[in-house]
């Protein structure tokens, strides 16, 4: 099988998998306890939140364990906008967000939120004009995604954590799931994000594993009450052995980048090329300018199902833009945010590439795709 | 990589007339002792300045990053060398004030030129690197007299030296040149900070803790390893000495009346630590007491305390208040562990109501139908001693995980 939809998931690293193994044998105890078996295991979960907060410019402090990245996201909103009223009720986003970002803020429009959504171009981009014209008094919470999930566009963090934090009292956070691992996010002052989320499972990390950080001390309340852990702001047992392992991962993604990036953008540059060959049969959604790890592209007249399936015959696992929209029947947000031609918009595919990939795997998908298209449109191809 | 040294200003030993030497040794050594993971630094000593050769990049980071920590430093600064060639001196006189592009500032050039056979003047190469940096800087203007920054440059016979950056150091005196003290660790706030201040004056520490288990759980013997281990990071080992303290509190719990079971346990703790201060040949005992901070910490309750020993007691802390202590500990890193909430031997049989005004002759009096001499010795003997900084043995047990 070759695996090239690791913006869905990944598979995890067998070191990671190793210290999640290690720790529930010998640090199972609650960190809260205080016992020795607790206080180790509490040593243990600080050492891992260090590391973590190494990584992204910030404190041990500021960087809380949470379920995964739809925790993490519904979090930063919820938790930033109802702490905040006093400053306003005005949050500000995109309108390619993540569903974990979309119906958090939706759900807060109907408690009576002033909700804008940013467009985005051709590219999957913002435009930030519209974002500082877009900014109020009253704005509380901006939330953005740095890489989309579904085409890669890179939305430009650092002249928005600028324009955000010179116009406004806003919190800035970003949805780094996506980016950690293959561009540099971290927190940077007045020109970095004020709320990072990332996700275990997307790093080579397991699942039911994510981070929220802070740049520094934020007013926000909490989404999970009960015992009080991790400082009041995410109660319930923290889950030392995912907390370890996602600390791993996240190490090795950020030592292995600019390795993976580069072998990444590589094979970018030579699906763009090889997929130009199929003519006007293919609309790109992902351009040069994208993520490399991610190359979303759409076949005219075509499904993506259709497609994905005739891949899957031949051993080749990808899929349409995303998996968690991918069960829906309607056409995905961010499909019709890019305003594509109707017939292009049932076709879209996603390639993700991840650490395992090799490339072998690339000259396999390309083999494979080139005997789909002709099997599927025949001719016409030519 | 460009840096080439970093030159040492030094503190206030710089007025210590024939100590001097000393004193320069002993920095030396502490500085050797501080980097001691980066193979050993190539230190050259001057009257008034210290140079340390930088061989890599790593040494480079590492010395920026921990020297500020190091007492007896007032500035240092990385230096840089080029050629001995116009063109290399603008090139890198760029380069060294790049860090200043963003900010508004004034600067000038300062040229000492030792090699006299350097065919351009002072004022020349000032007029040619000035004009060379204003004309890449749009911020950065000219002031002679009070300028923001000096670019330094210094041509020597070897090559052409540059500097700009000027970073604080710790200040203080090396650790070490003032003699030695035992500091008296509970484990709390105050007594870290305690230490950490007479470490800036040059005294070396070796620190005393008293354990009674099961009073006291290995918890707190923990974390106040941690804080013994904390304080060596400002350039010296740290010895720490643990005394097993349960039999004579529960007999002092027992042998007084419950409001002095408080004053009379201070004053067995300083008999004790003054035994080990007398074997080790320390010569004060320090304390991170707060002047009527709680009941033991009243001038009352300090003089019946004192009374037991001729010792001089160093409290830095005496007139500090507790936002100031906590100040201070958050900078140097040790608020964090020390408010672990386990308990210590000081807060377990704490009575309701302790004397806060103790009179000597009273506490005296209650105390001389016990013997405690025997148990003080037993005491002193059996404690145990740790080293620090150590080889964390709590660390390898999670080597791989991370």
């Amino acid at each position: 099988m070759i695996y090239l939809d690791n913006s869905a998931t990944t598979k995890p690293h067998k070191e990671v998998l190793n210290t999640f193994v290690q720790v529930n044998e010998s640090f199972y105890a609650n960190p809260s306890s205080i016992h020795e078996a607790g206080v180790e295991a509490n040593t243990l979960l600080d050492r891992a939140r260090g590391q973590i907060a190494d990584l992204l410019h910030t404190e041990g402090q500021y960087v809380l364990f949470t379920a995964g990245g739809t925790e993490s996201n519904n979090f930063a909103i919820f938790g930033i906008s109802k702490a905040n009223t006093h400053k306003g009720k005005h949050i500000i986003t995109t309108e390619v967000e993540h569903p974990s970002v979309l119906e958090a803020v939706k759900s807060l429009q109907n408690e009576g939120y002033e909700v804008d959504f940013l467009k985005v171009d051709e590219n999957g981009v913002i435009s930030l004009q519209e974002l500082q014209a877009k900014l109020r008094k009253d704005t509380v919470l901006v939330s953005m995604m740095h890489v989309n999930n579904e085409m890669g566009a890179i939305q430009p963090i650092e002249e928005a954590a600028k324009i955000i934090h010179e116009n406004s009292r806003a919190a800035f956070h970003v949805d780094a799931v996506q980016s950690f691992g293959k561009l540099p996010i971290f927190f940077n002052g007045e020109e970095g994000p004020d709320i990072i989320t990332i996700s275990g499972h997307k790093i080579h990390g397991l699942k039911g594993s994510g981070i929220i950080a802070f740049r520094k001390k934020m007013n926000i309340i909490p989404l999970l009450l009960g015992g009080g852990q991790e400082q009041g702001l995410r109660s319930g047992t923290v889950a030392v052995p995912l907390a370890v392992a996602t600390a791993k991962a996240a190490r090795i993604a950020i030592e292995m980048m600019e390795q993976s990036t580069e072998k990444y953008r590589r094979w970018h540059n030579d699906l763009l090329v090889f997929l130009t060959e199929f003519g006007e049969n293919i609309h790109l959604l992902s351009k040069e300018t994208g993520a490399a790890h991610i190359l979303s592209f759409s076949v005219k007249d075509l499904k993506g199902e259709i497609l994905i399936n005739a891949l899957q015959k031949r051993g080749i696992i990808v899929s349409t833009s995303s998996a968690c929209s991918s069960k829906q029947k309607k056409t995905s947000h961010v499909v019709e945010a890019l305003n594509m031609l109707s017939n292009f918009k049932k076709g879209v595919i996603r390639l993700s590439f991840g650490a395992l990939n090799t490339d072998e795997d690339i000259l396999e998908f390309k083999k494979a795709f080139t005997d789909v298209m002709k099997e599927l449109k025949g001719d016409k191809n030519q | 990589m460009i840096w080439k040294e970093i030159l040492i200003r030094y503190g206030e030993l710089s007025t210590k007339g024939r100590n001097k030497k000393d004193f320069i040794n002993r920095l030396r050594a502490n500085i050797r002792h501080t980097f001691s993971d980066i193979a050993p630094l190539d230190i050259a000593t001057e009257r008034d300045r210290m140079h340390i050769a930088l061989e890599n990049e790593e040494q480079y980071e590492v010395l920026m990053e921990k020297l500020p920590t190091v007492f007896g430093i007032q500035s240092f600064s990385p230096v840089a060398v080029c050629n001995k060639d116009l063109d290399d001196m603008k090139k890198l006189s760029l380069i060294i004030m790049e860090q200043f592009k963003e900010q508004e500032l004034t600067f000038k050039v300062e040229v000492r030129r030792s090699d006299k056979t350097f065919p351009l003047e002072s004022h020349e190469i000032q007029r040619e690197i000035g004009g060379h940096v204003l004309r890449n800087n749009p911020n950065i203007s000219v002031q002679v007299k009070k300028p923001d920054v000096e670019l330094r440059i210094e041509v020597r016979q070897d090559a052409i030296y540059m500097m700009a950056q000027i970073i604080q150091g710790a200040g203080g005196m090396p650790v070490g040149s003032n003699g030695k003290s035992l500091l008296m660790l509970s484990g709390g706030i105050d007594s870290p900070v305690a230490g950490y201040l007479l470490m800036k004056r040059g005294v070396r520490l070796e620190a005393i803790h008293f354990f009674s288990p099961p009073y006291t759980s290995d918890n707190s013997l923990e974390k106040v390893k941690v804080l013994a281990n904390e304080l060596t990071k400002f350039g010296a080992n740290i010895r720490l000495h643990v005394i097993p303290f349960t039999e004579i509190q529960v007999l002092i719990k027992d042998r007084v009346p419950s409001n002095t079971i408080m004053t009379t346990t201070r004053r067995m703790m300083m008999r004790i630590a003054d035994e080990v201060r007398k074997e080790i040949g320390a010569l004060g005992i320090v304390t991170g007491e707060s002047l009527g901070q709680v009941a033991s910490q009243t001038l009352e309750s300090l003089t019946a305390i004192n009374d037991v020993t001729n010792t001089p007691i160093l409290r830095p802390l005496i007139a500090f208040d507790k936002l100031e202590i906590i100040d201070i500990a958050e900078q140097i890193g040790t608020y964090e562990t020390s408010i672990q909430p386990f308990e210590d031997c000081c807060t377990i049989f704490t009575p309701a109501n302790p004397k806060t005004k103790p009179k000597v002759e009273k506490v005296t009096y209650y105390e001389s139908f016990t013997e405690f001499d025997e148990l003080i010795d037993r005491a002193v003997r059996n404690r145990e001693v740790y080293k620090f900084p150590e080889e964390n043995n709590m660390k390898d047990k999670f080597e791989g995980l991370l």
